[in-house]
């Protein structure tokens, strides 16, 4: 029998809409499932150390929740979040200098809903959204969702430069675009490891107020900081503690106490509250009662600040021991940025080699990282790698790094048989691992 | 009976190899529910887990180094266990295209093998150039050792060869430049279960970027498939028996996948062997079997039972 057509395996392959046209299987993806096992060092995955945290608290935090107040805790709730958490998430917001009204609060299923929602509110197909280059894969996957038209802006030892950012805009708009959004994150970037100075912020709101633009601000690294920025011993001073009007603040509990509740939130001028609110009950009705009432329980009855301090000091020697191997171990030409916080270093290697090309000789050696394409939309960043070292032990990342540069050192020697570094073939589909492999 | 399907491991395809894993086992427990069928990962504490277990069977759905290069089977054979598939030196020689290619007796493209370190002692340049020489354009370049289409490309510009080998040594230390074939690209599988090996209806593969990569692979919708291929009736026989041949010269056992490009003239190339072929919702085999009307389930349930009878 021969079909006038083949079999396609899918019958529902003309039926998709273009934006699921990149949605493909992945050879980097592939490789990451390797680095899901044991035997690999994983750089690569932002899976925050959950065992720093105090599991036997969060047990009876849990049971007394589920006996005591199960019926709520395991019922609908309101969409706009629990009344005693956004009570609660105000004081969390008070230690970067934030002062805003429950009423004002959305929670959220993590602060990635939240990038969803403030999206969907705001950006039609098309409109601009100007980003940091290299910026966080979760918030590019969203704005693509959204068929935004996204603009890497560069930064520099400070983060985001605002003269770039002034040009960028003034670019966009003589092209005629419709530039809607800033997205940053200003404290311990995620992939750039990099924290904006307080002037640095002021001058960044500065652009957002003249043009009108909504800045967006994503801070769920802000509390996890290890040196001083220019702040003294706070944490960063959140740019939203300076516009109540013209920012959207994003946060979660992902980092600060556990990832896998997934609890974040948005807080949000009034009238932008009130629209996140009706795309939220449109999205999932309502956020986890059992996950926001397990997170207030928590704050009310553990001593949540030491939790954090915790994780900050795991975090920095953590931190101390990757910046050490790299500097050890490293050949000449490789570069990295040193972060004050948070939980990935930006990694850049020597010219002409090309981090996404590498990946599958590293995961043959037993090490993993996440190429530095993946925090672009346009190709960029092939010379560029993200080190994460929030979850594998000090020894663990020493070993990690002694072994990307074995892997570095025999790329260097390729590139210079072959005049290149680049591959031929460019792989299709996500660059990045799916969020639980680390 | 008990049978343990291991997939997974440390390559490349481990992603594929747990998904082949999965259909198989799952296959198994449907066609023979009577039976205990596990699966299992690859790791330290594998042989002694089967130490202890002695399963009555195990099926390597490993893929990529380690499940197809011999190696498992060696220590399945050491440890004395019946499993499904072909033996470990002919594992060991149809994984290696280089000594596939060498060793069948059929049409088979032209090709070179080469280390990264003859192109760093003799210069780049010089043996590129060599190989323009030898094989022209357009020519595929892929790691000789490995599968899934993971690091190859096809070349047809000569600036563009140096790229492709970047790309193949990152999968291995072994590069093959094979002569491009203008043609159908099908797969064939070979099953024996006991009467001798026979072919399956050939898989007809016809990617819509043109290549048969990972991401046409491994995404539904992205390929379109001819099962069996649109070949005359005497090219389709022509295809199987160069199929079988391959089966048989290689000394496989079992089962086996076997890649041709068929030209305009309907003369079959060679290109590889396989002896874990993939299992997934997208792969081969599966639609060959269903086009000759029969499942994964009985045919694994009767590879398994011709297994245990071999011990």
């Amino acid at each position: 029998m021969t079909d006038a057509h083949g079999n396609r395996l899918d019958p529902w392959v003309d039926a998709y809409a273009t934006r699921a046209r990149g949605m493909t299987a992945s050879e980097i993806r592939a490789l990451f499932a390797v680095a899901s096992r044991p035997e690999v060092v994983s750089l690569a995955g932002g899976m925050p150390y959950v065992s720093a945290l105090n599991l036997d608290a969060m047990a009876d935090t849990i049971s007394d929740l589920v006996r005591t107040r199960g019926t709520q805790a395991l019922q609908y709730g309101s969409g706009q979040g629990d009344a005693v958490l956004r009570e609660q998430i105000g004081e969390v917001m008070a230690e970067v200098g934030i002062t805003g009204h429950p009423d004002d609060i959305v929670v959220t299923t993590g602060s990635q809903m939240a990038l969803d929602l403030v999206t969907r509110v705001f950006c039609d197909p098309g409109d601009v959204v100007f980003v940091e280059a290299p910026s966080y894969v979760g918030a590019l996957g969203v704005f693509r969702a959204y068929e935004c038209t996204v603009i890497h802006v560069p930064m520099d030892d400070e983060g985001l430069q605002p003269v770039a950012l002034a040009e960028a805009i003034g670019r966009a708009r003589a092209q005629g675009l419709r530039p809607k959004m800033i997205y940053t994150i200003p404290s311990f970037h995620n992939p750039g490891g990099i924290t904006q100075g307080p002037q640095r912020r002021r001058d960044i709101l500065d652009i957002a107020q003249r043009e009108g633009l909504l800045l967006l601000e994503d801070d769920p690294y802000g509390l996890l900081g290890f040196d001083d920025v220019g702040f003294g011993d706070a944490p960063p001073r959140a740019i939203r503690a300076d516009d109540a009007d013209g920012v959207v603040y994003l946060g979660s509990f992902s980092k600060t106490i556990a990832s896998g509740l997934r609890v974040g939130w948005a807080l949000a001028p009034h009238g932008v509250r009130e629209k996140l609110v009706l795309a939220a009950e449109a999205a999932v009705l309502c956020p986890s009662n059992y996950a926001q009432m397990t997170i207030s329980s928590y704050l009310a009855t553990q001593p949540w600040r030491e939790q954090v301090k915790v994780f900050r000091e795991t975090y920095r020697e953590r931190r101390d021991a990757l910046l050490d191997e790299l500097t050890r171990q490293m050949p000449e030409g490789t570069t990295w940025t040193h972060p004050a916080g948070g939980f990935y270093s930006w990694l850049t290697l020597p010219e002409g080699l090309d981090a996404t090309a590498m990946l599958p000789r590293a995961v043959a050696a037993l090490v993993a990282y996440v190429p530095g394409t993946g925090f672009y939309v346009d190709g960029s960043g092939r010379q560029h790698m993200r080190l994460s070292y929030c979850y594998p032990e000090p020894e663990r990342i020493r070993e990690g790094v002694r072994r990307l540069a074995g892997v570095i050192e025999t790329e260097v020697e390729l590139a210079a048989t072959f005049g290149t570094g680049h591959t031929l073939h460019d792989p299709a589909g996500p660059s990045t691992p799916t969020p639980d492999q680390a | 009976m008990q049978v343990v399907v291991l997939a997974g491991g440390l390559s490349p395809e481990r992603d594929v190899s747990i998904r082949s894993g999965r259909r198989v086992a799952e296959a198994l427990r449907a066609a023979a529910p009577d039976w205990e069928v596990l699966e299992r990962d690859i790791d330290a504490d594998l042989l002694g887990d089967l130490s202890s277990m002695q399963p009555d069977c195990v099926v390597p759905l490993v893929h990529g180094a380690a499940g197809e290069d011999g190696a498992l089977r060696d220590v399945l054979e050491c440890l004395g266990l019946a499993y499904v598939g072909s033996r470990p030196n002919p594992s060991r020689m149809a994984f290696d295209k280089t000594i596939a290619k060498a060793v069948v007796e059929v049409d088979t493209p032209a090709s070179v093998s080469l280390p990264h370190s003859t192109f760093r002692e003799l210069g780049a340049a010089g043996v590129l150039r060599a190989l323009d020489a030898r094989l022209g354009l357009p020519v595929v370049v892929k790691p000789a050792r490995g599968g899934s289409a993971l690091g190859a490309s096809v070349v047809r510009e000569p600036g563009d060869l140096p790229a492709a080998m970047v790309g193949a040594f990152a999968y291995g230390e072994v590069a093959l430049i094979e002569a491009f074939v203008i043609g159908m690209e099908v797969a064939i599988g070979v099953i024996d279960t006991g009467a001798g090996p026979r072919a399956l209806p050939a898989v007809e593969i016809v990617p819509d970027g043109g290549f048969y990569d990972y991401a046409a692979r491994y995404t539904a919708g992205t390929t379109e498939f001819y099962v069996p291929a649109r070949l005359a009736d005497d090219v389709a026989a022509r295809a199987a028996d160069a199929a079988v041949a391959v089966h048989s010269l290689l000394k496989l056992r079992d089962w086996s996948r076997i890649d041709f490009i068929i030209d305009a003239a309907g003369t079959p190339w060679f290109l590889e062997a396989n002896v874990a072929p993939g299992m997934t919702e997208t792969s081969l085999v599966p639609q060959a079997l269903t086009a000759a009307g029969e499942d994964i389930g009985s045919m694994m349930v009767s590879l398994v039972n011709e297994a245990v009878t071999r011990v």
